[in-house]
């Protein structure tokens, strides 16, 4: 099976890795204006140059109690519009061979949504997520 | 108009550079459909661009060559030789006026007569003169959008890049010529950043701004008069969607007018005004344009679409049925049908609908339609906003700031202002400024981002659709021009905000949507449409008669119908004179019956009513003149035929209304038309029927004579006694001297007028009906 360049993240404290085809870029997010009333995953929206982007909260994203306090963000294209999703900590980029999830492994919560396999990085399987399914949509939020 | 009218020449020559091949290549092949159809594209653009434009002379080529080639496309035409080359010829003139009228140059129409003569079946193959081009060099031109998209987002960097590069530099000590350079440089980019909107933003008014006199001569064509509404021509929208956007709203303008829109006749039949009405408006809500096109005309017979499709063959009429409602109205956007069959120069041949359709659907719009039969269509089209500019006010609520568009802002008023009052209804703030009484809306609360200034609230007055409320905010801070971008669906989501942008601080900001807000918080305006709209209807069916209200000559305050007084005149007693048995004005080299109530009294001066009704005029001598007053619609009628009509109750007072039919009745002198039925007075021994009955006839109407002119047949012959009648042919009616007739006997009694009038018609129209 053909190799692919994965991202390596910390999210709400576990590794995941992320398809480089789905990263846009990777910065540091300044200033953030809220969005009241806003599905709560939103953080708000950032510029990124000349461009606003909706930030998102993927701990909030996952269903986790907790609030990201990370600044770091991947950005990621869906539908036209341009999506910050807030990362902990970046750790490497490499390529890896995607593998599905071993039979009867049953993910918690949101996990299991964003969830596209599995891949191995020295012995030690890493959840791929799929970004897209971190962004609350207006279908889903209806 | 001038860049509408650049816009035109650039894209008609670049579709005929585009088309000469297809053309070469129709005339080798005339049954290439795809070819037709290309040249056909052409000329009913061309066709729909004129109209708009104002080019009579192309848009008549055009249409003649539309005409034949819609022919061809339903083979009701053979495309030979002799149509290809006058088709040819129409589109080569075509190209030429374009030329002429880009270099500004005149250029003769003759021949033009000929090459649409060409057209028509069976005429002479003309010979195609080689085409003289006259080219002016263009100042205009045509750039791809990417481009341009490119072009703004460098622009949106720099000025960014300005903003940051300032705040640095004042962070310290900063060198005077460094300052004077930064602000040069701030200017420049300012000014920069103005240009390059503007070459992708454009006004709607450049759609907008020939639609009244596009109507106007599409209602006179039609002999039909409407009155054009337009609201909203300074939002601005990506000048992409005004391109696309042009030729469907011509259609839908034109069919409104052509199909929606009643004849004066059928209108006032239906208790409409005479004038048809026309709203095109355009607004921003959400993250759309929406343009809306609205005509109290007869909307969309649905049951007719129905018929027509199924006629058609496309699907059976048990299908169509089965649509819902909703579905059947979109029926009109089938392709080829066209709710009225006679093809008009006006709207095409139902070209139209599918292809609005079309248009929209490529810039991902939607349209949406709203069809009350009987009282009228409106088709709104939301176009998405790509990218648009708008003018709002920047508002402060708890940390935050918010755009607000300038557009569905009414005023703003501080809650501690005159004339202000906030009261609780029910647990409900309700503000009233002035009188008028609106829902309050505490933008801090409905955000759950509560209050940081203090002192007093600002009160946004805000339309949302039918109705307008107060929005309460902390603070109002600038005005400002916005680039708007769509927010995210997850942002959008919440229904209050319209838009994304980011200002010069370099902070994100939010548009809010101020119908959404109404929305989301639970404000109804619907029940005020009704109200409005009841309102409306009201006046409009109701309203009054128009009448003149005048003092009479016998001391009586009268009421005559403003329709029929021509104009009221002061004249002098010596223009009056009582002869013949009535009074007559000399006035204007001509006698005038006069009518009164009451008596002149030897006044010298007097005003007098001149009452017109078609070539008949009659003056009515009056004291003078008051005002006029609207009469209320229900008049009592009077009992008796006589001068007054009825009473009427103007202002709490009854005031009798002048019978201008009897006034006409009474005093008009006939005068014997020429065609006027003749009457043959036979055996009129004593003269008494010459003497007696003559007048009594010609004031009836009836031309009289005693002898026959030759070549003359009498309509009615009327015999004293037992005269024989000289012309077997006409009916005769008889006077017999006594009161009783006999058994079988049907004379009439000399004396007799009614029976005598009643029987010389009865028998005319025997006679006539035989």
């Amino acid at each position: 099976m053909a190799q692919q360049l994965y991202l390596i993240a910390e999210v709400a404290g576990r590794t995941v890795a992320i398809d480089s085809d789905q990263v846009e870029s990777v910065v540091d997010i300044g200033e953030v204006t809220a969005v009241p009333r806003a599905a709560k995953p939103v953080r708000g929206l950032a510029a990124l140059r000349s461009r606003v982007v909706t930030v998102v909260d993927t701990e909030a994203a996952l269903g986790l109690n907790g609030c990201s306090l990370a600044r770091r963000a991947v950005i990621t294209q869906i539908d036209g519009h341009h999506y910050a999703m807030l990362v902990d900590t970046l750790e490497d980029v490499a390529p890896f061979e995607l593998r599905p999830l071993a039979a009867g492994i049953a993910l918690e919560g949101s996990w299991r949504h964003a969830a596209r396999g599995l891949v191995e990085r020295d012995g030690e399987p890493i959840l791929v997520i799929d970004l897209s399914a971190l962004v609350p949509t207006s279908a889903l939020l209806s | 108009m001038d860049d509408l009218l650049q816009d035109f020449i650039a894209e008609t020559r670049e579709t005929l550079e585009a088309l000469s091949g297809e053309i070469v290549a129709w005339e080798s092949q005339p049954d290439d459909r795809a070819r037709l159809d290309a040249i056909f594209r052409f000329v009913h653009t061309v066709k729909g661009s004129c109209g708009f434009l104002d080019l009579p002379r192309l848009e008549r080529l055009a249409h003649a060559a539309e005409d034949v080639l819609a022919q061809v496309r339903d083979g009701a035409r053979v495309p030979d030789r002799a149509l290809v080359n006058a088709v040819l010829g129409v589109v080569d003139r075509i190209g030429e006026i374009v030329e002429a009228i880009d270099a500004g140059a005149a250029l003769d129409d003759s021949g033009e007569e000929l090459l649409i003569a060409a057209l028509a079946e069976g005429s002479e193959e003309i010979v195609l003169p080689t085409p003289v081009t006259q080219r002016a060099p263009s100042r205009s031109v045509r750039l791809g959008v990417d481009l341009l998209d490119r072009m703004m987002s460098g622009m949106s960097e720099m000025v960014l890049a300005r903003n940051e590069l300032a705040r640095r530099l004042r962070s310290g000590e900063i060198d005077p010529a460094v300052e004077a350079a930064l602000e040069r440089l701030s200017l420049t980019v300012g000014e920069m950043r103005d240009t390059v909107t503007r070459t992708r933003m454009q006004k709607i008014d450049a759609l907008f701004s020939p639609l009244p006199r596009m109507v106007r001569d599409t209602a006179g064509g039609l002999g039909k008069s409407v009155a054009l509404q337009i609201e909203g021509s300074d939002v601005e929208l990506d000048r992409e969607m005004i391109e696309v956007m042009r030729d469907p709203l011509v259609h839908i303008i034109r069919n409104a007018i052509d199909h929606g829109i009643e004849a004066p006749a059928e209108r006032r039949a239906a208790g409409k005004r005479e004038a048809g009405r026309l709203c095109v408006s355009a607004r921003q809500s959400g993250n759309q344009i929406i343009i809306e096109i609205a005509d109290d005309g007869r909307g969309v017979n649905v049951e007719r679409l129905v018929q027509k499709l199924a006629a058609s063959g496309v699907r059976s009429e048990r299908d169509l049925h089965a649509l819902p409602d909703a579905a059947k109205l979109e029926l009109m956007f089938h392709p080829g049908l066209s709710s009225k069959d006679i093809v008009s120069e006006i709207s095409g041949r139902g070209v139209g609908m599918d292809v609005v359709k079309a248009s929209i659907d490529q810039i991902g719009g939607r349209v949406e339609l709203d069809n009350i039969p009987g009282k009228g269509l409106r088709i709104a089209i939301h176009v998405p906003l790509t990218l648009s500019i708008i003018s709002a006010i920047v508002i402060g609520a708890g940390r935050q700031r918010f755009a607000i568009p300038r557009q569905s802002i009414e005023e703003i008023v501080s809650e501690r202002g005159e004339a202000i009052r906030i009261d609780q209804l029910g647990g409900t703030p309700i503000v009233t400024v002035r009188g008028r009484r609106m829902p309050m809306l505490d933008l801090g609360e409905l955000l759950d981002i509560g209050r940081e200034a203090q002192g007093p609230r600002m009160l946004v007055i805000v339309g949302a659709g039918a109705g307008s409320y107060a929005l309460a905010v902390d603070s109002v801070l600038d005005n400002e021009e916005l680039v708007i971008k769509p927010a995210s669906p997850v942002v959008m989501a919440t229904g209050i905000y319209a838009g994304q942008t980011l200002p010069d601080s370099g902070l994100p900001m939010l548009l809010l949507d101020s119908a959404g807000m109404a929305r989301v918080a639970g404000l109804d305006f619907s029940r005020d449409l009704n109200a409005a709209f009841g309102d409306v209807v009201a006046e409009e069916v109701a309203p009054g008669l128009p009448a003149l209200l005048f003092d009479d000559l016998d001391g009586v305050r009268r009421a005559v119908p403003l329709a029929a007084v021509d104009r009221v005149e002061k004249v002098s007693a010596s223009q009056v004179q009582l002869a013949a048995g009535s009074y007559r004005l000399a006035i204007d080299g001509r006698i005038v019956p006069l009518a009164m109530q009451g008596a002149l009294d030897g006044r010298e001066r007097l005003s007098v009513l001149r009452l017109k009704d078609e070539d008949a005029e009659v003056a009515y001598a009056i004291d003078e003149a008051i005002e006029i007053v609207t009469l209320p619609a229900d008049i009592s009628p009077s009992r008796s035929p006589g001068p007054a009509a009825g009473v009427a109750l103007v202002e709490g007072e009854q005031i009798e209304v002048l019978d201008v039919l009897w006034v006409f009745d009474m005093h008009v002198d006939r005068i014997a038309a020429a065609d006027a039925p003749l009457c043959l007075l036979a055996g009129d021994k004593d003269g008494w029927l010459a003497t007696f009955v003559r007048p009594l006839l010609e004031t009836a109407g009836y031309r009289v004579t005693t002898t026959l002119a030759p070549g003359e047949t009498p309509a009615v012959v009327l015999a004293a006694d037992a005269a024989e009648p000289p012309t077997p042919a006409a009916p005769v009616v008889r006077l017999r001297r006594k009161r009783q007739a006999e058994a079988g006997d049907d004379s009439v009694y000399r004396y007799d007028r009614a029976g005598l009038l009643f029987a010389l018609e009865a028998r005319i129209g025997m006679r006539g009906g035989r």
